[in-house]
C-alpha cells in the first residue's frame, strides 16, 4: 500500500466513538450563526433583527466569489446581529430565537432526478445550500467545483481518511449512509465528465471500505482504496501523492494537476441540496474524548451553543483539563461553552489530562526526530530557532511556508517544543508582511 | 479550571530523560566488560567520572541561579562516555578533571544542554590526551598478557592480532572500547528503541575502512590494505566501534539533516583513516570527531533537503 514520508502513529482514540450510531438532537433556544465559518469573505446578512425566519430560509448571502451564504437550521426571530465570543476570539454573528416549531420553507425535502439537473445549476444549488469544505479548512464547496477547465479534471477524490484522533463523523456517515456519500459523488462527477471518483480511506475503517465497496462493485466511475493508517494522511497534498502520485507545494492548488478533493460530510451535503433540495442545516459531530460522560456522534443544527450540544449528548464527566473543538492535532482549545457549532466543526473533545501542560519545554537536543516526521520534508527545528530570531528571510529561504501545521513536530518532540506554533507564528507575520507590502 | 493552548494538543510520552536513560542503559554491557577485565579501578574511574560531570552541572546551576538541569540524566551520559574513554589505571585526577573540562568549559559555557559545538567528553578526552599523554596511554595489561599494547597499535606495527579476542575485549585499551560484543549489544538496543539510526555508525565504519585501504595503498602498503585481518583490526580496534556508535550519534553535535549524517560520517571516516595510517599514533577516533563537530553548522547549511511538492533546483512541481 502506498503511503507518504514522515508522518505519526498517534493513540486513535476512535474506539470511544466509533460504534455509536448518529443520534439526532434539537438546538438550543439561542441558535448562532456566525458570518465567517468559512474561507473567504463573510457572508453579509439578508435579515433585519425583529424578522421571523423558516427553517431551510437563507439568512446570509456570499458578499464575494470566494464566500458563503448561511440558511437557518430552525425556525424563529432574528434576535440581534451583533459580535459574539467564537472559537477565536470575538466575530459578527446572526443569533436567532428558536420557536421549537421547526417550521421550514416549502419544497425543502422534495426529491429531484440527478438527470433533469444541468452542471450550471448544480453549482448554483451548491453556492445557494451554503456548503463549504466540512473536513474543517471550510472552502467554498461551489468555487471548488468551478476549476477553470472542468474537462482537465481526472479524479475526484472523496478524503474519508478521517485521520486525527477521536473523530468518527466521517466514518458514522459512511457506515450509517452510504447511499448519499456515493449519489453526492455522482453529482460532482456530472461536473467532470471524464472524472474517476476515488473513495480514499485509511484501512482502520474496515467496516467502511467493505459497506462502500460493496454498492460501489457494479460501478465504473467510483473506486474505493484503502490507505495506510498514519496521521497526517487526510492532508490534501499527501492524499493526492498517494492516490494519484502526483505532489503539489502550497503555490498549486489540486486542480492543477487534474484533480478536485472533496470531504465525505461535503459529498453527503451535496446530495442532500441537490437531490433532496435540503441546504446545510446540520452536520454530524463527534463528542470524545476521556472526558466526556457519553461519547458519540450527533446530527447537530448548525448554530447550536456547545453547552446545548454537550447536555444532550450526556454532559462531562470529572472535571476536564482540556476542551478542544476539532481534532487533537490541529483542533482549537476554548473555554468558552457559548461558541456555536459551525459548518466545520467535525467533533469536540473533553481531555482530562492536558499533554501540554503536563510536560515542561526543555532545551532542544537536536535529535532530529521533527526533521524525519514532517510530512513536507522541512527542516522544523531550524525553522523554529529562525521564527525565534524573527530572521523572516531565513524562515523563507528554508521554505518554513509550505508548512502544513500539521502538529507532527511537536507532537514528537522530546523536549516538547512549541515547534508548529513557533513556525505558526512566523508564517502569519510573512503573510502579513506580504499584504502589506502589496497595499 | 480550563487549558488554552495551540495545537496540537497531544504529546509524545518520549522525554529527553528517557532518551538519555536508554543511552545509560545502551553502556552499560560495556562498562559491565570494562569492570570485569580491569577490576575495581575501572568502576571507580567511571564513578568518578560521573560523579564529577553531575556535581560540576549540578554547583554551576546552583551558583548561576538558573534551573537544576540534571535530572534530565544528559551529565549521567556524557560521565559514562567520558570515564570508558579513559585506561582503568587513569589517577584520580584524570576523571575528575575531565569531568569539570567537559561539562563546565564545553558544555555550560555555551549555554547547556544542546548548545555544544563539540562533544563534551570528546573534548575532555583530547582535553587530557594532550595535558596528560603518559598517564591516558598508559594501558594496563591483562594477567594473561605480556604488554599492554593494544591491538591497533600491534596492527600498525605489522602484526597479525588474534580478532575472536578483539570481538570478547580479551586486550588492553581503554575501559570501554575494548569489547566489540558489548559495543555492539548497545548498538542494537539503541537501534530497537529508535534513540538512534544505523546510518551514521554504518557510514563512519564503512568509509574509515575504504579510506585506510586507498591511504594504505597510497603508502606504498598494497597488502596491508587487502589484508582482511588488518582491516578488521581496524574496525573492531581502538575506539572506532565505541565512537560510531556513541560518540558520532550525539545528537547535538551531528547534523539533523539525512544528507548531512551522510557527509558528517563520510567525513569522519575519511579523518579517522587519515589519523591512524599518517598519524605519529595508532588511534585517531576522537580527533576525527570533534573536528568532524566543529563543521557540523556548515554541513547544516548545504543539506538542507527538498521540500515536499518541489522538484530539483528549487523549482515547482
Amino acid at each position: 500500500m502506498k503511503s507518504f514520508r514522515g508522518g505519526v502513529h498517534l493513540y486513535e482514540g476512535k474506539e470511544l466513538s466509533e460504534n455509536r450510531a448518529i443520534q439526532p438532537i434539537k438546538a438550543g433556544k439561542e441558535v448562532i450563526f456566525p458570518l465567517a465559518q468559512h474561507i473567504g469573505a463573510p457572508a453579509k446578512p439578508v435579515v433585519a433583527v425583529g424578522d421571523r425566519v423558516l427553517r431551510g430560509q437563507p439568512i446570509a448571502e456570499p458578499a464575494s466569489f470566494v464566500s458563503a451564504g448561511i440558511c437557518s437550521s430552525v425556525s424563529g426571530t432574528v434576535k440581534a446581529i451583533e459580535e459574539r465570543p467564537l472559537l477565536r476570539g470575538v466575530g459578527d454573528v446572526i443569533v436567532i430565537e428558536n420557536d421549537n416549531q421547526y417550521e421550514t420553507v416549502a419544497g425543502v425535502g422534495d426529491k429531484r432526478d440527478l438527470s433533469t439537473v444541468t452542471a450550471e445549476d448544480i453549482r448554483r444549488i451548491v453556492a445557494e445550500a451554503g456548503i463549504v469544505g466540512m473536513g474543517g479548512a471550510g472552502f467554498p464547496s461551489a468555487v471548488k467545483l468551478a476549476p477553470k477547465n472542468p474537462e482537465d479534471i481526472r479524479y475526484l477524490i472523496i478524503n474519508a481518511a478521517e485521520c486525527e484522533p477521536y473523530l468518527t463523523c466521517d466514518y458514522r456517515l459512511m457506515v450509517e449512509r452510504p447511499e448519499k456519500l456515493i449519489g453526492g459523488i455522482h453529482v460532482m462527477l456530472k461536473l467532470f465528465p471524464h472524472a474517476k471518483g476515488i473513495i480514499a480511506v485509511e484501512d482502520n475503517k474496515p467496516e467502511a471500505i467493505a459497506v462502500l465497496k460493496r454498492l460501489t462493485a457494479e460501478d465504473d466511475r467510483i473506486e474505493v482504496r484503502a490507505l495506510k493508517t498514519k496521521y497526517p494522511q487526510g492532508g490534501e497534498r499527501l492524499i493526492l501523492h498517494v492516490i494519484t502520485g502526483a505532489d503539489i507545494n502550497s503555490r498549486k492548488l489540486p486542480a492543477d494537476v487534474g484533480c478536485v478533493v472533496q470531504n465525505v460530510s461535503t459529498s453527503v451535503a451535496v446530495y442532500e441540496a441537490v437531490c433532496e433540495n435540503t441546504p446545510l442545516m446540520s452536520r454530524i459531530v463527534t463528542m470524545s474524548g476521556e472526558g466526556m460522560a457519553q461519547p458519540g456522534n450527533f446530527e447537530v443544527p448548525l448554530g447550536t451553543k456547545f453547552a446545548d450540544l454537550l447536555e444532550a449528548a450526556g454532559g462531562l464527566k470529572d472535571e476536564p483539563e482540556k476542551l478542544v473543538a476539532g481534532g487533537p492535532m490541529t483542533g482549537t482549545s476554548f473555554v468558552d461553552m457559548r461558541v456555536p457549532v459551525t459548518k466545520t466543526s467535525g467533533g469536540f473533545l473533553a481531555f482530562l489530562h492536558d499533554d501540554v501542560s503536563a510536560r515542561p519545554i526543555t532545551a532542544c537536543i537536536r535529535c532530529g526526530r521533527c526533521l524525519s516526521v514532517c510530512p513536507e520534508n522541512l527542516v522544523p527545528q531550524i525553522l523554529a530557532v529562525s521564527a525565534g530570531y524573527e530572521q523572516f528571510d531565513k524562515f523563507e529561504d528554508l521554505n518554513g511556508m509550505e508548512c502544513v501545521e500539521c502538529g507532527c513536530c511537536s507532537y514528537v518532540c522530546p523536549a516538547h517544543r512549541p515547534l508548529t506554533q513557533s513556525i505558526k507564528r512566523a508564517k502569519t507575520a510573512v503573510q502579513a508582511a506580504r499584504r502589506a507590502q502589496k497595499k | 479550571m480550563l487549558n488554552i493552548s495551540n495545537a496540537p494538543h497531544v504529546r509524545t510520552s518520549r522525554t529527553t530523560t528517557t532518551i538519555m536513560a536508554d543511552v545509560i542503559l545502551a553502556l552499560l554491557p560495556a562498562c559491565g566488560v570494562g569492570i570485569w577485565l580491569f577490576g575495581w579501578q575501572a568502576a571507580l574511574v567511571l564513578a568518578l567520572s560521573v560523579g564529577s560531570c553531575v556535581l560540576t552541572e549540578w554547583l554551576y546551576e546552583v551558583l548561576m541561579k538558573k534551573p537544576v538541569t540534571v535530572g534530565d540524566l544528559s551529565a549521567v551520559v556524557t560521565g559514562l562516555i567520558l570515564g570508558v574513554n579513559l585506561p582503568a589505571s587513569a589517577p584520580w585526577y584524570l576523571p575528575v578533571l575531565g569531568g569539570v573540562f567537559a561539562i563546565l568549559v564545553v558544555k555550560m559555557l555555551f549555554g547547556g544542554l544542546g548548545q555544544n559545538f563539540m562533544n563534551p567528553a570528546l573534548a575532555a578526552r583530547c582535553f587530557l590526551m594532550m595535558s596528560f599523554a603518559g598517564q591516558m596511554t598508559a594501558f594496563p595489561a591483562l594477567a594473561d598478557m605480556t604488554s599492554g599494547a593494544t591491538p591497533l597499535a600491534a596492527a600498525k606495527n605489522g602484526e597479525q592480532v588474534d580478532l575472536l579476542q578483539m570481538l570478547l575485549g580479551q586486550h588492553s585499551g581503554t575501559i570501554g572500547e575494548t569489547c566489540a560484543v558489548a559495543i555492539l549489544i548497545g548498538f542494537v538496543y539503541l537501534l530497537i528503541r529508535r534513540v538512534i539510526a544505523a546510518r551514521i555508525p554504518l557510514v563512519y565504519i564503512g568509509s574509515t575502512v575504504l579510506f585506510v585501504m586507498l591511504f594504505q595503498w597510497l603508502n606504498g602498503n598494497p597488502t596491508l590494505a587487502f589484508s582482511a585481518n588488518y582491516l578488521l583490526a581496524q574496525v573492531l580496534g581502538g575506539g572506532l566501534l565505541l565512537g560510531a556508535v556513541f560518540m558520532a550519534t550525539d545528537y547535538v553535535t551531528s547534523p539533523i539533516t539525512k544528507g548531512g549524517q551522510w557527509l558528517y560520517a563520510i567525513l569522519i571516516g575519511f579523518l579517522t583513516a587519515l589519523f591512524r595510517v599518517f598519524g605519529s599514533t595508532a588511534e585517531g577516533v576522537s580527533y576525527a570527531i570533534i573536528i568532524a563537530n566543529l563543521v557540523v553548522p556548515l554541513i547544516e547549511r548545504i543539506t538542507v533537503p527538498r521540500p515536499f511538492g518541489f522538484q530539483k533546483g528549487g523549482k515547482t512541481a
